[in-house]
């Protein structure tokens, strides 16, 4: 009988759970779902990290690449991050070039790691004017279950942590880069920044990490990005209905909450991984 | 939140604007405010391909195109802001399995850019006389280094701010439609951000309806 009721009026389904202030997967409305990391998920890569949400499930990894830095900015180097969202992540993507939601995601991503500074693109310079890293960090879902740009920036920002880049000298007589691969050092992590993301349902219901279909059936979409200082790296809300200020607010005061949480999560898991060794 | 509203003084660049200047689209404006400008087409309803068909309201697909190339990935997320802000603000369920397709045609960039396409988008679905809920207005502010709030700024002020802010302000509960940042600012600075691209946005209204009143009078 529920399955077909919610086959049938998905959105008075989902209504008839928020009137009782809870969600159809058991959750309150302000609840995450159950957020898993794993990192070093890729030996091949620099760094990686492979995080769960739910049934979400995003993998990141970093690729680091010598390159030359532009005549402008001659001691800053590069970081591409690329979302990747392929068919087999949900029946709603095809084949083919990446879509809209892939493309604003990926640049969703760029902005918030130039807002945060992350990580300072001068740090990546090697020689002035002559060398520098690219990181290109590509963020793949491999189970699309909504809230895609919360994992995305957990992902990103666990694997940037993980990120072992090698020790580079340049020969003198020959003017070319050594790569010494044994000798590797992490990158400086400047901040923590962390993600939230809501969904509004009938015009003034608030709910926090919505599911694939809480995003289908909702009015609006909220995300809001904050560091461990409590700055505002983004508060991306691509339009949808209104939202006053104050429910801004409750927003805002959430995701401060879910960045100290997650950020206990990633040392954590960093600290368990270097005690293994 | 208050406090500020009063003391500070909301000031805008000069605003242009005309409607139906093209005559193939079912609605068209160009928005210009300072040197920064924009043209707006709209088309439909009209069929819709099968594949993009919603059952129960129209489909409206933004296009946004730059001066010179194809459009990259930054246009295809202003795209998205401007695609989802009309969305909320359009009728659409008064015209099911049809297709709506609004063009925006960047002229020229002196900065406040995606409150200029915003604009210029509201005052082309206007044009094309597409039932709406509400009109919307998107203004741009700026902080700068010494922390003062800049409405509507030039490129060379945007360069310069360390954090940019671009609101939708719908305009029956002046609540923020759409939102998108650069740089990073504390709460406080957002939250006066919001108030002030509140008070900015009556002016807008007001020019609205300045441009609107205009354009019918002459036509009587």
């Amino acid at each position: 009988m529920a399955a077909g009721f919610k086959t049938a009026e998905p959105l008075e389904y989902h209504r008839s759970f928020l009137k009782e202030n809870c969600r159809p997967d058991g959750r309150e409305l302000f609840d995450f779902r159950t957020t898993t990391l794993n990192i070093g998920s890729i030996s091949t890569a620099d760094g990686s990290a492979l995080v769960k949400m739910g049934n979400t499930t995003i993998i990141c990894g970093i690729k680091a690449e010598l390159a030359n830095p532009t005549v402008e900015a001659p001691d800053k180097g590069y970081i591409v991050p690329n979302v990747d969202l392929p068919p087999l992540c949900s029946s709603r993507f095809r084949p083919g070039p990446p879509g809209e939601q892939a493309q604003a995601a990926s640049q969703f991503i760029a902005d918030v790691i130039e807002s945060s500074e992350v990580i300072k693109t001068e740090d990546l310079c090697i020689e002035r004017g002559k060398l520098c890293w690219v990181l290109y960090c590509d963020m793949m879902c491999l189970d699309y279950d909504g809230n895609i740009l919360d994992a995305c920036i957990i992902a990103l920002l666990a694997a940037l942590k993980n990120t072992q880049l090698p020790e580079i000298t340049i020969n003198q007589e020959t003017c070319t880069p050594e790569v010494n691969l044994e000798k590797r050092h992490g990158l400086h992590i400047h901040k923590h920044p962390v993600g939230a993301s809501f969904c509004v349902f009938d015009h003034s219901i608030l709910i926090v990490d919505p599911t694939a279909e809480e995003e289908v059936l909702s009015t609006a979409q909220l995300t809001v990005v904050t560091d461990e200082e409590d700055r505002l790296c983004s508060v991306h809300k691509p339009g949808g209905t209104s939202l006053s200020g104050e429910k801004l607010q409750e927003c805002i005061s959430r995701a401060t909450v879910r960045q100290r949480e997650i950020q206990k999560l990633i040392d954590k898991v960093i600290l368990s991984v270097k005690t293994m060794h | 939140m208050m406090e500020v509203c009063g003391s500070s003084n909301v000031t805008l660049r000069e605003f242009g604007c005309e409607q139906s200047l093209l005559s193939r689209p079912d609605g068209s404006a160009s928005f210009v405010q300072g040197d920064t400008s924009v043209m707006a087409g709209v088309y439909g309803p009209a069929e819709v391909k099968v594949s993009k068909e919603i059952y129960d309201r129209a489909t409206l697909e933004v296009l946004i195109q730059p001066k010179v190339g194809l459009p990259s990935v930054r246009e295809r997320s202003q795209e998205q802001c401007v695609r989802e802000t009309c969305e909320a603000a359009l009728q659409l369920s008064l015209h099911p399995r049809s297709s709506l397709t609004l063009i925006l045609q960047l002229l020229h960039d002196d900065g406040s850019l995606l409150s200029c396409y915003l604009n210029a988008a509201c005052m082309a679905l206007m044009d094309a006389g597409l039932p709406m809920n509400c009109l919307f207005c998107g203004v741009t502010c700026a902080i700068n280094k010494e922390g003062e709030i800049i409405t509507d700024p030039t490129a060379a002020q945007e360069k310069e701010s360390r954090a940019l802010m671009t609101f939708a302000i719908d305009s029956t509960e002046r609540r923020v439609m759409m939102s998108s940042t650069k740089g990073s600012f504390s709460v406080h600075e957002m939250q006066r951000c919001i108030a002030v691209s509140q008070k900015a946005s009556e002016k807008i209204f007001q020019f609205y309806r300045d441009s609107v009143r205009r354009r019918y009078s002459k036509t009587l």
